[in-house]
């Protein structure tokens, strides 16, 4: 079936399953595979991208509903976001697989809540699991970002 | 893999040079092995540290797994120190398998064991500071001048009267130049980008753009897509099914039986996934279709009433305890435990008739042409191996297993195969840190001093299934870490390890055994300090081992005790942690010591435990001699990792086996740290030393479970022996 939408500002169009996951579309599909795969069951956020705007788990978004809607990948983004210049300024990523959707989740943190308390934080950021223990510096560069303009 | 272990490997490498695309190529390569061969070698492949092109691109090999812990970064860092170039402009490539990449402390192209720096702190130095005494040499020879009137900098070598060249410009004939025999190195003083605490990561652009390239990231022409059905019994196989609905589904290419499961191959990942559900399977359960945690429990019980093997004893244990003014006996039981890294397992397979390329995050290459060639028919040298960047690796990727599927796959249906497992896959199918059982007792003086020790661990032994020539006399030497270099003067001990086999997969898991070794015995000296009425810091400096007797197992450790660096550091700890200063109700303090990789670390957790016996670690602090920081920052990184990774074990860890297979299957019921669980604060403090550098990958994620457990019994007076720190753990303990 084909499926349109918008990604990363570009209207795409595929030729798949509609219960196939909108994760699974951008790596496999379109070859865009900054969104990654950590638990196929939102438990891990490794593959958090925006809908709308909205941060959501892709491996739970079936491109079925996607239809007609924006989504914007760690490669929309656009590597001057200031949630990644601030990941750089601090170098926040070990091994950095968890890192794109933890930056899609920060942005999206941000672009609601300009000053995040660390309540704020723990809240929005606790379903995104990093295994190399990012966290301390997850929580100072999302602070580093709410400063920049 | 018969230099596992062996600390002593000779440091006196062959050296030699060759032309790589008209420029300089320089390896260092191992006495007496194949050196025709390897000379040979070295002209037509890139074996070498660092390649210096004559368009004046510089580029160094890693040739160890970037899976988080920086050796894309910190290795460079020692090239670079000695090449006398800027880091910043330097290409870095993953190097393929050769023998001259072999760790020598490991004696195979292994990541593992903290050993990465350990290993390359001379060898890459020296490698760089050749390079550069041969470009110099070029350069002086070309201006007939002498070597010495040459200067190389940033890149540059100047000669008298304002001459100056790239080292681009001389690297063909440099490559003609000898090598040098005496490599004086830079001493620690003038060290540029050694100990830079400014220097940022190679890799981190890459990964916040999204264009690292994981393993599950390969992408090559005419790729399929596997998905994959393995037995939910360890060591299960199939004994029939039926593919009629599975292969009805679109895009699916074809259903394939290997050796431990059913592949379906198609188009796309998620075709091949939905059409895997649809496969009927007959499993053949194997020899542990039985086991469940309970009956596994009963086993290592009963095993560990056996003797076992002596690997430390001096004085008289006995006698020891027959003078005791006291008495102390525990008894701690430590769960399996899964690596569950972020990336789940795959590798990318393209295996031809004459040929095969694997494409895998890896942290060791150089067994994958052996088992791939093995499992194929191929000979080793006609599998080509690329490491890719790894998504955490915490020991799983020593395994080969997923790189021998893949390759079994691509030959079944004759195509290059992305295998890809799901998270179900990657944490039932994983080689599992070994549960064990810990008996200690312990005679104290009527000072309360130890006189007596006698430790007893009874745990699968992991190198046994890997690599059985390092096992001795019923001793794996990775399954005495954290004990065998027991750090207190104690004039009556006897240490003994019983193997034994559960029917569940061990393996090499960040850390290894320090991990349950030194989380036993820094608990129970813990316990001990408290039936003398000591404070448990204090205790520990007064009954350090100050001697100097060599440990026969400790082959990543000191070796040696190092009772002067783990009193420095627990003298620290206790005054930047504010030790013994008054906390809320429900809160309490817990210290821990421990040498591992020849690093230091001494800690202070805080933590606070509710009246449900929950636990919340507030703050820990840490101490660390590490030696020489390479890269200052990351040196703290991995602290603050090795921190999280030992808080998510000693809190929540813990594989439990139902019928032969593992219960947990996702991150839901194995759950790890999350950033609200995060300490609050994380404070460590890194010694200044200018000594050899210790390991830093592996040993914050044993001392911290312990420090949590005499934090939890300080707070609540609950001492929790069976881990992990659960509250049904904690409520049920004395
Ligand atoms: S892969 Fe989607 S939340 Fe884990
Ligand atoms: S950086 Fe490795 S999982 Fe987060």
């Amino acid at each position: 079936m084909k499926i349109s939408f918008n990604v990363n500002g570009k209207s795409t169009s595929v030729d798949v399953a509609p219960d196939t996951p909108l994760l699974w579309v951008l790596r496999d599909t379109l070859g865009m595979t900054g969104t990654k795969f950590g638990c196929g069951k939102a438990l891990c956020g490794a593959c958090t991208v925006h809908l709308n705007g909205q941060a959501v788990r892709s491996c739970q978004t079936a491109i079925g509903s996607v239809s007609g809607q924006k989504v914007t990948t760690i490669e929309g983004l656009g590597g001057n976001h200031k949630v990644q210049k601030a990941w750089i300024a601090l170098d926040v990523p070990q091994c950095g697989y968890c890192q794109p959707g933890q930056m899609m989740s920060a942005s999206a943190l941000l672009a609601s809540n300009k000053n995040p308390s660390d309540e704020d934080i723990d809240a929005f950021m606790s379903g995104n699991i990093c295994r190399c223990g990012t966290y301390p510096r997850i929580r100072a560069a999302i602070k580093q970002a709410a400063k920049m303009a | 893999m018969e230099n596992m272990i062996k600390n002593e490997t000779r440091r006196d490498f062959l050296k030699v040079s060759g032309s790589v695309a008209g420029g300089l190529a320089l390896g260092f390569y191992m006495p007496g092995r194949h050196n025709v061969a390897v000379a040979a070698e070295a002209t037509s492949s890139p074996n070498a540290w660092v390649k210096i092109g004559q368009d004046n691109t510089i580029t160094i090999m890693v040739a160890r797994s970037e899976m988080g812990q920086d050796v894309y970064t910190s290795m460079p860092i020692l090239v670079a120190e000695e090449l006398e170039v800027d880091l910043s402009k330097v290409k870095v490539e993953f190097a393929p398998p050769a023998e001259v990449y072999i760790n020598a402390l490991l004696g195979g192209q292994l990541t593992g064991g903290s050993t990465s720096v350990r290993d390359a702190w001379e060898k890459l130095r020296k490698a760089g500071a050749s390079a550069r005494m041969m470009l110099v040499t070029a350069a002086a020879n070309e201006w007939n001048v002498d070597a010495s009137q040459c200067k190389a900098s940033n890149g540059m070598i100047t000669g008298p009267g304002g001459k100056k060249v790239t080292y681009g410009h001389v690297a063909a004939k440099a490559a003609a130049v000898e090598v040098p025999k005496d490599v004086p190195l830079k001493p620690s003083s003038q060290f540029k980008v050694i100990g830079n605490a400014k220097q940022k990561r190679l890799d981190t652009e890459a990964k916040v753009k999204g264009q690292a390239q994981f393993g599950i990231d390969t992408r090559v022409p005419g790729m399929l897509y596997a998905a994959v059905a393995m037995a939910p019994m360890i060591g299960g196989k199939v004994a029939s099914f039926d593919d009629s609905r599975a292969k009805a589904m679109p895009g699916v290419k074809a259903v394939v039986q290997y050796s431990r499961g059913v592949a379906v191959v198609a188009d796309s990942y998620w075709q091949a996934k939905k059409a895997k559900d649809l496969l009927q399977i007959q499993w053949d359960g194997g020899p542990n279709a039985g086991n469940d945690s309970k009956s596994i429990w009963d086993g290592i019980r009963t095993a560990s009433e056996q003797p076992g093997a002596v690997f430390r004893e001096h004085g008289n244990v006995e006698a020891g305890m027959g003078q005791a003014a006291k008495k102390v006996e525990a008894a701690y039981q430590l769960p399996f435990l899964s690596h569950s890294p972020m990336e789940p397992m795959n590798t990318t397979a393209d295996v031809r008739a004459d040929k095969a390329i694997i494409i895998t995050p890896t942290q060791f290459q150089q067994l994958i042409p052996h088992v791939v060639g093995g499992a194929t028919g191929l000979k080793p040298e006609q599998v080509e191996v690329h490491t890719t960047f790894l998504g955490g690796g915490f020991g799983r990727r020593v395994e080969v297993d997923y790189a021998i599927d893949a390759a079994e796959i691509s030959k079944a249906v004759g195509a290059p195969v992305k295998m890809v497992w799901s998270r179900e896959d990657d944490m039932t199918h994983d080689s599992y840190r070994p549960a064990s059982l810990m008996k200690l007792s312990a005679g104290l003086d009527a000072s309360g001093k130890p006189v007596a020790i006698r430790f007893h661990s009874t745990s699968p032994s992991i190198s046994a299934r890997l690599f059985p020539s390092i096992v001795k006399d019923g001793i794996d030497p990775f399954a005495v870490e954290g004990i065998d270099n027991y750090p207190y003067d104690t004039p009556n001990m006897k240490l003994t390890y019983q193997m034994h086999d559960a029917g569940v997969t061990p393996g090499y898991w960040r850390g290894v055994s320090h991990n349950l070794n030194a989380v036993a015995l820094e608990c129970f000296i813990d316990e001990l300090a408290n039936a003398a009425g000591k404070d448990p810091i204090q205790y520990r400096i007064d009954m350090l081992d100050m001697g100097s007797t060599k440990h026969q197992w400790s082959g990543l450790s000191a070796g040696v005790p190092v009772g002067a660096r783990m009193k420095r550091a627990l003298e620290e700890v206790r005054a930047k942690s504010g030790w013994g200063k008054k906390l809320p109700e429900g809160h309490g303090m817990g210290v821990a010591v421990m040498e591992g990789y020849n690093t230091v670390i001494a800690m202070v957790a805080q933590v606070s435990v509710s009246a449900d016996y929950d636990v919340t670690v507030e703050k820990v602090t840490a101490v660390v001699d590490a030696g020489t920081l390479i890269h200052p920052d990351q040196a703290l990184a991995q602290m603050q990792g090795t921190i999280n990774f030992g808080q998510s074990a000693c809190m929540w860890g813990e594989i439990t086996i139902k019928n032969g297979g593992v219960e947990q299957t996702n991150f839901d019921m194995y759950r790890v740290a999350r950033m609200n669980e995060a300490p609050k604060v994380l404070d460590i403090h890194f010694i200044k030393s200018d000594s050899t550098p210790g390991g830093l990958g592996e040993p914050g994620t044993a001392v911290i479970q312990p420090a949590i457990g005499n934090a939890i019994f300080a707070a609540s007076g609950k001492r929790c022996r069976t881990l992990p720190f659960s509250p049904e753990n904690i409520k049920g303990s004395a």
